[in-house]
């Protein structure tokens, strides 16, 4: 299975796009095998932070960090399976959200 | 000169030494002389610098562990930690200070969570040392990086250290402190390193000098001659010829099989151990399974590994040993009480007792593996003292599927009562680090008592020969997985103390098996003997030495590897 394919068959159930006034949010379920540790952690964040604009990452009933910041989202704790939402703003939003979700997605240990 | 140590396997190796730099100290929490502003750019710089050096090393490295230098490139610049340390400086710190205690914080977040991230905690630590370094002016600590392959000397290796030691840099080995069951010492046996620890004047080495590091033989030359050097290149030519040799199962001269097997510590080695000609595994530790982790790891988790591991040997006997805790690796869910002693204490089968599900769940998870893959499944219980433990172990295994239930003997009090023992359980495997540990009464962590540690003490074989005497009468398997099993003179005489079957690092086989080939059951039974009157090991081992250099003289059969045998020709 290709990682588009893996996106389009998991986006319509676990993957939902609220459009606020001005903040964008995806809410997506994990799909590394063992959470987002070192390697997912680290392509994540460099995606974030190549973004050029603030990210943030929640764990669903945990805290809200920076997602450019590798140690951040690795104290999070965030294992397989577990719900995170992302926000950004501004015009460039939607299209960087999408990605950073595709990228949680995909089973980085597989 | 020569430095004298203890030879872990039989290599030897020439080259040049580089010394590992001592941990640094704690910064002192004092005020800042400097303002915040100041210590900022200083940190600034610093950060920067590091994470240079870790992105030009990762890109050096490339595959896992460029990816892991990669992730510590980041760490070192992260938003999150440069917020910390900012807040820190404000509040007065020095930019050493600052640092140390802004990775602290994000280390014991990592700790706490367990299990993978915590497994991050040592990369953590080496980023805030090398920050921390390079503000002190001070070369990083850790494991140098020279672009050309060193002998490395350390006073020990951290399990840190090894993870992120670049292999491919590393020649051999030489720690001052540690004994043959060390870290390090496994490591090297693992990896096939040539190594020499516990060689305590080596203190005197320099970054530079040459050196031929002589496995074999527990030596370290320093300023070689050029006929040292000379013999040494053809040493290292003639051992990878050995390692060329086709591999076939283990024998002795007269046809008696001696099964070769491989001591593995998670399914990544199978392969490697195959392709060495592993007739399987001896011993297959689980405690990977469990380090780490905060709660015992489900059947389901277990189960996994198991497969995966199994798989790799199809039709062949694989012997896993339950969760063996305890001393030298504590776990919080099973016994984190503190104990004087704890190599005495609450380990392996007892500390299981204790906590019996978790030994039900282990083998739970077993039988079904078992029963989803063609391996042949053995297990045995680790650190078995009484013929009582050993009906529990084996009515348990049976309760729970497994067909075949065998026992540990690493306790003297096992070793005696073997003849008992073995009418319960299936089979018997020694285990001779701790076996030798407890007939001598001597800590093989401690390096101050690392010359007590030495298998060939006839002591310790006197009791290898009582268990090879009631698996003989009793018609049971008797193995051995120790690290004495690697040594190719001493498989010998264990083989005629009556072991059926020798498990080592897979790295180990190669010498192994080329050694039993050259004796007959006859033979072996004649050095066992002469290792069993010996007064100490030393006297053993060189009784020993000289008799079997006495068979193969006598041996009409051509010997043209025996030539250029690497052992004693540098001497």
């Amino acid at each position: 299975m290709t990682v588009a394919d893996q996106y389009s068959q998991h986006l319509p159930h676990n993957a939902h796009a609220t459009k606020g006034t001005a903040m964008l949010e995806r809410t997506v379920l994990i799909g590394s095998t063992h959470g987002l540790h070192a390697r997912p952690a680290k392509l994540f964040s460099q995606a974030a932070a190549a973004a050029g604009v603030p990210i943030t990452l929640t764990k669903t009933g945990g805290k809200t960090v920076n997602a450019a910041s590798i140690l951040g989202i690795i104290s999070l704790g965030i294992g397989h399976g577990d719900e995170v939402t992302l926000a950004a703003d501004g015009d460039t939003a939607e299209t960087i959200l999408d990605e950073l979700a595709r990228l949680l997605l995909v089973d980085h240990d597989a | 000169m020569e430095l004298q140590g203890i030879g872990i396997g039989q290599g030897v190796v020439v080259g040049r030494v580089v010394r590992m730099s001592d941990p640094l100290p704690d910064p002192v929490a004092a005020p800042s002389a400097l303002t915040p502003a100041e210590e900022g750019d200083r940190v600034t710089e610093a950060l920067g610098a590091v994470a240079a050096d870790l992105l030009a090393r990762a890109k050096r490295a490339g595959g896992v562990a460029g990816e892991v230098l990669e992730a510590q490139s980041m760490m070192a610049e992260d938003p999150s930690l440069v917020d910390d340390v900012t807040l820190r400086l404000a509040a007065g710190a020095t930019a050493e200070r600052a640092v140390f205690e802004a990775f602290a914080a994000f280390r014991n977040m990592l700790t706490e969570l367990g299990g993978y991230m915590a497994e991050r905690a040592g990369d953590l630590d080496d980023v805030s040392q090398r920050v921390v370094a390079r503000l002190s002016g001070v070369a990083a600590p850790g494991v140098p990086d020279r672009g050309q392959p060193f002998i490395l000397v350390a006073r020990d290796l951290a399990p840190a250290d090894t993870a992120t030691l670049d292999l491919g840099q590393v020649l051999g080995l030489i720690t001052l402190d540690g004994g043959p069951t060390s870290h390090t010492a496994i490591l090297a046996r693992e990896k096939s390193i040539v190594a020499i620890v516990r060689a305590v004047d080596a203190a005197d080495l320099t970054d530079g000098d040459e050196v031929i590091l002589d496995a074999a033989n527990n030596l370290v030359i320093t300023s070689p001659s050029a006929e040292q050097l000379s013999q040494a290149h053809a040493c290292v030519a003639a051992r990878a010829a050995h390692a060329l040799a086709p591999v076939s199962p283990g024998r002795l001269a007269d046809g008696t099989p001696i099964p070769l097997l491989s001591n593995l510590g998670s399914a990544d080695g199978a392969a490697a151990a195959v392709a060495l000609g592993a007739e399987g595994v001896g011993l297959f530790r689980t405690e990977f399974l469990f380090l780490d982790a905060v709660t015992a790891p489900t059947v389901a988790e277990q189960r996994f590994e198991y497969e995966r591991m199994l798989r790799a040997f199809p039709g062949k006997k694989v012997v896993v040993r339950a969760l063996d805790a305890g001393a030298d690796k504590p776990l919080a869910f099973l016994n984190d009480a503190r104990e004087e002693n704890p190599a005495l204490g609450l380990r392996g089968l007892r500390a299981l007792r204790a906590s019996e599900q978790i030994l039900r769940d282990q083998l739970e998870a077993l039988a079904q593996a078992d029963a989803a893959t063609e391996a042949d499944l053995w297990v045995m219980a680790p650190m078995v003292a009484t013929v009582e433990e050993t009906r529990y172990f084996v009515a348990l295994a049976r309760e729970l599927g497994l067909k075949t239930a065998g026992v540990m003997v690493e306790i003297p009090a096992a070793a005696l009562l073997a003849d008992r023992i073995l009418r319960h359980a299936d089979f018997a495997s020694i285990g001779t680090n701790d076996l030798t540990q407890y007939t001598l009464a001597a800590d093989r962590l401690l390096g101050s008592v690392a010359a007590f540690q030495d298998p060939w003490n006839p002591a310790v074989l006197r009791l290898v020969a009582e268990v090879g005497a009631a698996g003989a009468e009793l018609g049971k398997p008797v193995g051995v997985c120790g690290e004495a099993a690697a040594d190719p003179l001493l498989a010998v005489v264990l083989v005629g103390l009556g072991a059926t079957s020798l498990s080592m690092s897979a790295s180990a086989l190669a010498d192994v098996r080329a050694t039993l080939a050259d004796f007959t059951s006859e033979q072996a039974r004649l050095l066992a003997e002469l290792a069993l009157d010996a007064e100490d090991a030393a006297s053993a081992r060189e009784a020993v030495t000289t008799m079997a250099a006495t068979f193969l003289d006598s041996s009409s059969r051509s010997e043209p590897s025996r030539a250029a045998h690497p052992r004693k020709v540098l001497k």
